[in-house]
């Protein structure tokens, strides 16, 4: 097959340009596969994270000509054939080096979320009885790899830079798991309005469609978070009776 | 001389998959101070790409199993070869690891009932592998991870170790850089837990991810560690083979769990044709027993597909090489065809094999509802490493414990699929919780700066190479090339010495291999450093498998076929000699307790 060119952005801690390489395409290769060839023939020093290679740890996520995509699981026989392919670090995420990002925030942020707290078990054997159809909803969410190219596509924290504010859609996934898992007794609805500005997100679902697990992370994660936020503090008709209580 | 930050722990673990978060935990819940490494980010490790499930005899799906079949169905996987000690635990308390992690949060696939789901794997008697359908790895190390991050452990991501400090012999700390600005950190701890995973990447055709190079059998090696077991690697039968991007990405034993079938290009299902003597009275000798079995038919025997590891691969490998392989070198796997058997057949495959559907429809245009997958032999795992004691995990090395991949003795010559996930967290917890009790009850470690100063020196020579010196891609792909070809599924005298050879030339050119650059997020750097590992794990699996002249598990000698009743009574060690070089040792395995004994002949029937 061709040569294609590539061209990859380098340079550190936001200051950096697009450079040129050209490397052999082969059947069923994919973009990860040239990253690594041009780093063995001419760019040692070519950063890039990655682990698996198989789209299973969400290491390698990436703009590829301007799309949020795993450099792992993107086809090169998928890109408009003889044209140049770009490939840009995630955009939402401080600058390291070359295509690598600081995704440090994002494990910040999951410490702030409170953590799984089982009821008392069910059996004396101290286990627990749960219906797969009750945890199919929560295993859908559990399929997240961690990726971030949905926080990296989100408006809030790309555009607007909320990132002191608002946790996005990864964290949103995160604490639906956690809310609609079974077994678990905590409340998290008032941290998720104000502490974690659920109400920020106005469902443009970019998310959704960046999620290579295909989570339907709007629908099925924010969604119903933000229907139980709603029934839990704006509900026009406790409302009403808290006011002429003359409770807040 | 390069400067270096001083960090200070009680306990050190070094890798973050399962084994490593689970000791770390385990170390934490006695209220020490616990510093996590992670050579990459915190949830990417290995552990995260393991598909099938994790082996535990709870007995929610077959109540006839118990931990004493689990430990008799582990040592006939293992063919003996096995620290019987540490399959006794394994067995015994891998059902409370497994439910440990449903208090965290895990949501494991569940019974009618509502209990944990457990499937078939091979050389497992019942139904044993809790489960989350073929995602389990992940499952676990978010598990692990969500519960840890609220533990009070100090988690250093994306950081390398590349040498223990010891003080005399004591191991008191390690030396590491971190990835984003290539500097230095000096650890210091009274105990240091080994969790780094396998060698993979050694060879050419893996399922390993980038960071499996042996890191931490060679350090534990290079400080006097005994290593055990090493010529056992297993080559997974089923991997990926076309296209060639990503041959060796692993197809799930799940898939043949749920029914699929192995055919070779005459479309025969050759495994009936081979079944191992030890393994017959529990083998199907016939398709619809086959069938019946993967079905959840109790009074059917399993079909051979899922026999042991190391059988089907050299199976499959002996359809390829007489010529009735597929286009690609493979031979065919199929689970399109139970839809002959069971309505919404299609339906069924996705929900219980998603990641495999995505990765073939997304990776080969491949629908595997309706198209057999072509598949064949990847390495895929060691079961030789650090020899350690079987309660404790320590290692040969005062202070220095070992857990998971890295540690061996559980496995034997030939691991059974599942028997993993569950060594992590028995083993791992084991470690965790025997290294803070010696940190606790020893002195505080006493590092000295001068190995510090030199590990960090040689660590900085590949930038300091005069001339055009070579980059170390090249070599690494050499030395993967040459242990596929030379020391891989089928091994013979000649080639392996013909290895050595060439293990010799490569670690001299691995010596002036040059980077360019700066220390800054380096691949290139990083290659070189891991070279050395990889090299001396290698060297490791050449020499033991040059000693053990039978064939056995994972090792298969072409030169000599058959097991041998005389390399039955030992381990063969490795270790440093006071000269520098590897030296050998056969270690004669302790004799196995009555009450044991009597458990494997009472399950041989």
């Amino acid at each position: 097959m061709a040569s294609t060119t590539f061209k990859i952005w380098r340079g550190e801690r936001g200051q950096g340009a697009f450079t040129d390489y050209a490397t052999e395409v082969t059947e069923g290769m994919v973009v990860l596969d040239a990253v690594h060839q041009i780093q063995a023939s001419e760019a040692g020093d070519l950063a890039v994270r990655w682990n698996c290679k198989a789209g299973k740890c969400g290491s390698c996520s990436a703009e590829i000509n301007g799309r949020p995509k795993l450099m792992c699981m993107t086809r090169m026989d998928e890109l408009p054939a003889g044209e140049a392919v770009t490939i840009e670090p995630m955009r939402a995420f401080p600058h390291v080096r070359d295509l690598v990002t600081d995704v440090s925030w994002n494990y910040e942020v999951k410490k702030k979320i409170k953590k799984f707290t089982p009821r008392p078990p069910d059996a004396p054997d101290g286990t627990w009885r749960m219906a797969q159809a009750d945890v199919d909803r929560v295993q859908e969410f559990r399929k997240c790899i961690e990726c971030y190219l949905c926080q990296d596509v989100c408006h809030v924290l790309r555009d607007h830079h909320k990132h002191d504010e608002f946790i996005g859609p990864r964290f949103l996934v995160y604490a639906a798991a956690l809310e609609m898992h079974p077994l678990d007794t905590e409340d998290r609805l008032r941290d998720l309005k104000d502490n974690h500005s659920i109400g920020y997100c106005n469902i443009t679902k970019c998310c959704t469609s960046a999620c290579p697990e295909h989570i339907t992370i709007t629908d099925n994660a924010i969604i119903p978070l933000k229907e139980r936020v709603v029934d839990e503090f704006y509900d026009p008709v406790v409302k009403l009776v808290r006011l002429l209580r003359g409770k807040k | 001389m390069a400067d270096f930050e001083r960090v200070e722990h009680d306990v050190l673990v070094i890798g973050a998959g399962g084994a490593g978060l689970r000791a770390a935990i385990a170390a934490a819940a006695t209220g020490v101070r616990v510093g996590l490494v992670c050579k990459s980010l915190l949830g990417k490790a290995h552990t995260v790409m393991a598909e099938g499930g994790a082996a535990a005899a709870m007995g929610n799906v077959d109540d006839r199993d118990s931990w004493r079949v689990h430990f008799a169905d582990t040592m006939r996987g293992g063919q003996y070869m096995n620290n019987w000690r540490m399959a006794e635990l394994h067995a015994q308390e891998a059902p409370d690891r497994i439910r440990e992690l449903e208090a965290w949060g895990a949501v494991f696939d569940r019974t009618p009932d509502g209990r944990i789901l457990q499937r078939n794997f091979g050389g497992h008697r019942y139904p044993r592998l809790a489960h989350v359908g073929d995602r389990t790895g992940l499952e676990m190390i978010r598990t692990l991870q969500d519960h840890a991050i609220h533990q009070g452990i100090d988690v250093h991501m994306e950081v390398t170790v590349i040498q223990l400090l010891q003080d005399g012999e004591r191991v008191v700390g390690a030396m590491a850089y971190d990835r984003e600005r290539g500097r230095f950190r000096l650890f210091s701890s009274g105990a240091v837990v080994l969790a780094t995973g396998g060698i993979g990447r050694a060879f050419d055709i893996t399922s390993n991810s980038w960071e499996y190079t042996g890191d931490g059998h060679s350090l534990a090696y290079h400080a006097g560690a005994d290593l055990i077991d090493m010529e056992f690697v297993q080559f997974h039968p089923t991997g990926m083979v076309w296209p060639p991007s990503v041959r060796g990405i692993l197809v799930t034993e799940g898939v043949r769990g749920e029914g699929g079938v192995l055919r070779n290009s005459e479309g025969k299902r050759f495994m009936f044709d081979d079944i191992p003597e030890n393994y017959r009275s529990q083998t199907a000798d016939n398709e619809e027993e086959g069938w019946r079995y993967t079905q959840g038919d109790k009074s059917a025997r399993r079909p051979p597909e899922l026999l042991t590891r190391d059988h089907v691969a050299r199976c499959i490998q002996r359809e390829v090489r007489e010529g009735r392989g597929s286009p690609h070198g493979g031979v065919y796997l199929d689970i399109a065809w139970i839809k002959e058997r069971l309505p919404k057949a299609a339906e069924h495959i996705k929900k219980k094999l998603p990641s495999m559907y995505h990765q073939f429809m997304q990776l080969a245009n491949i629908d595997i509802t309706t198209t057999p997958m072509e598949v064949g032999p990847t390495t895929h795992y060691i079961m030789g490493g650090i020899r350690v004691d079987g309660d404790s995990q320590m290692t040969s090395v005062p202070g220095l414990f070992a857990a998971g991949e890295c540690a061996a003795g559980l496995h034997g010559a030939n691991r059974l699929g599942g028997n993993s996930l569950s060594d992590l967290l028995v083993f791992g917890k084991r470690a965790g919780e025997y290294a803070a009790q010696f940190a606790r009850e020893q002195p505080a470690p006493r590092v000295e700066a001068g190995a510090a100063e030199a590990a960090a020196a040689s660590a900085l020579a590949p930038f300091e190479r005069d001339g055009s010196p070579e980059a170390p891609y090249a070599i690494q792909h050499e030395l993967q090339r040459m242990m596929q070809d030379l020391v891989g599924i089928v091994r013979q005298e000649g080639e392996m010495q013909q290895a050595l050879d060439r293990l010799a030339a490569l670690s001299e050119r691995a010596q002036h291999a040059g980077v360019h650059g700066n220390r800054e997020y380096n691949p290139g750097w990083h290659t070189a450093l891991d070279l050395r590992h990889l090299l001396t794990v290698s060297e490791a699996i050449t020499l033991a498998a040059l000693e053990r002249k039978e064939s056995r598990g994972g090792h298969f000698r072409d030169d000599y076929p058959d097991k041998d009743a005389a390399y039955a009574t030992f381990n063969i060690v490795v270790r440093r000699g006071a000269d520098g070089t590897m030296q050998l040792e056969r270690r004669p395995i302790p004799p196995m307790p009555d009450d044991l004994q009597a458990i494997i002949e009472e399950q041989k029937s």
